[in-house]
């Protein structure tokens, strides 16, 4: 199969983009994946579905992902001049990103047996601007997927035939896989309670007051 | 029930076990004797029909239970009914989810009486290791009056046999008549469990209080 970066510069020919890029990935697996302006990405699925040499017409899975605002911080080492001698020195940047929802496609090739490309979207906040173009008009198989994407994340996805709740009750407010979902506070006698849940317990039973000493 | 079975009136006397010794003696002679209430439970508990219902992990050990190896017919209970109307034991067997609970109460209300529950496995009883998450039932315990709970993940065949067991022990036990008498045959008591609702994040209500209280334990 083409590498990424061929099919970047083959994608870059054939539709006007402005935004693609290759993300790197530091995992063992070391799957990078291409990052695709939410506007024009359906043009670009179509065309890793249609194009020839890549006929990717398995999408064999969906994945949503969430990015809450964040300080990141990244150590970089400088040259820095002390006492007339160089010398190295690591300093630490603070870069504060910004919070989106994402979502990853996974794209095989049956009829090529070759793959994944893995395809990712990215929204522009995590509160009101939320929409994605959907690719279930191009690989049915994404339809529950993004369903249940949209149930749990929030993401909403344009174009998708049937977007409702999937796994939780239509009448379920809020996105419980998002990571600052708070889940109503139900906390029940627990026999053995660690960790959190010891946390929680302490909450919930107090120590009983210490019986007073008889002088 | 009838006021007459078999031509005899029902009166509080002739459920009164009768006397061991005398019935041993009896049986030696070749003359069987028993009373009513003995033989309407013996009846009972070797015919406890289960309902094919399974929500997770959990039901593929019930149907390995009721399959040749683990043969749950020698005990009665084979007959596993695939509709609700006919059968006599719902067996929770796996992970209730809140939005599964509505529909386990309605399909528990649809049985006729008497009924039992069997909670098996670790979720069924608490939420198991769900427990903590915000989509499973703390266990169905909280809407269902529980007869016997199966501990484990998922229990083995000869757990679920044990317990149906111990269920046909508690039914050849109750008495059918007086305060303690079970609810098909006291009128007074109402026999549908009220269904809960779907609300915003939880179950409305989140328990039936009638049926289980959270205990309280001081640390």
């Amino acid at each position: 199969m083409e590498t990424l970066e061929q099919i970047k510069t083959r994608l870059g020919a054939a539709l006007p983009l402005t935004k693609l890029d290759i993300l790197p990935n530091e995992c063992p697996a070391g799957e990078r994946s291409l990052l695709v302006e939410s506007d024009r990405a359906f043009d670009v699925a179509k065309f890793l579905r249609d194009d020839a040499q890549l006929k990717l017409d398995y999408c064999s899975n969906v994945t949503g992902i969430d990015w809450p605002e964040a300080k990141i911080k990244t150590k970089v080492k400088k040259m820095v001049l002390v006492e007339g001698a160089e010398k190295e020195v690591e300093e630490t940047i603070e870069t504060l990103r910004s919070g989106h929802l994402e979502v990853v496609y996974h794209l095989y090739s049956m009829e090529l047996k070759h793959g994944p490309v893995i395809l990712r979207m990215r929204t522009e906040n995590r509160t009101d601007k939320t929409h994605l173009p959907s690719l279930t008009p191009l690989w049915r198989g994404a339809e529950f997927q993004e369903r249940e994407i949209f149930d749990l994340y929030g993401v909403i996805f344009d174009g998708h035939p049937d977007l409702r709740r999937i796994l939780m009750w239509d009448e379920f407010v809020g996105f419980p896989m998002r990571r600052d979902y708070v889940a109503p506070d139900d906390f029940e006698y627990e026999p053995t309670p660690h960790d959190e849940v010891l946390v929680e317990a302490k909450k919930h039973y107090p120590a009983e007051p210490k019986a007073e000493v008889k002088a | 029930m009838a006021e007459r079975i078999f031509g005899l009136a029902l009166t509080p006397e002739i459920f009164v076990m009768i006397d061991e010794g005398l019935k041993s003696e009896l049986q030696k002679q070749g003359v069987y004797v028993t009373s009513l209430q003995e033989l309407y439970n013996w009846g009972r508990a070797n015919s406890v029909w289960p309902l094919t219902f399974g929500l997770a992990c959990c039901a593929i050990e019930m149907m390995a239970a009721s399959m040749s190896r683990f043969d749950l017919a020698r005990f009665g209970a084979e007959v596993f009914r695939p509709s609700p109307r006919q059968a006599d034991l719902m067996i929770v067997a796996g992970t209730v989810t809140k939005k599964m609970a509505p529909l386990v109460v309605r399909i528990y209300n649809q049985m006729p009486e008497p009924k039992y529950v069997i909670a098996m496995g670790s979720c069924a009883i608490s939420g198991g290791p769900f427990k903590q998450g915000y989509n499973v039932l703390k266990g169905i315990d909280r809407y269902l009056p529980v007869d016997v709970a199966i501990p484990g993940c998922p229990p083995r065949p000869e757990a679920l046999i044990h317990a149906i067991m111990t269920l046909q022990e508690k039914i050849r036990n109750q008495k059918l008549t007086g305060p303690d008498r079970p609810r098909h045959l006291n009128a007074e008591i109402e026999g549908e469990y009220p269904v809960p609702a779907y609300g915003e994040h939880d179950l409305e209500p989140p328990k039936n209080p009638e049926v289980w209280q959270p205990p309280m334990i001081k640390r």
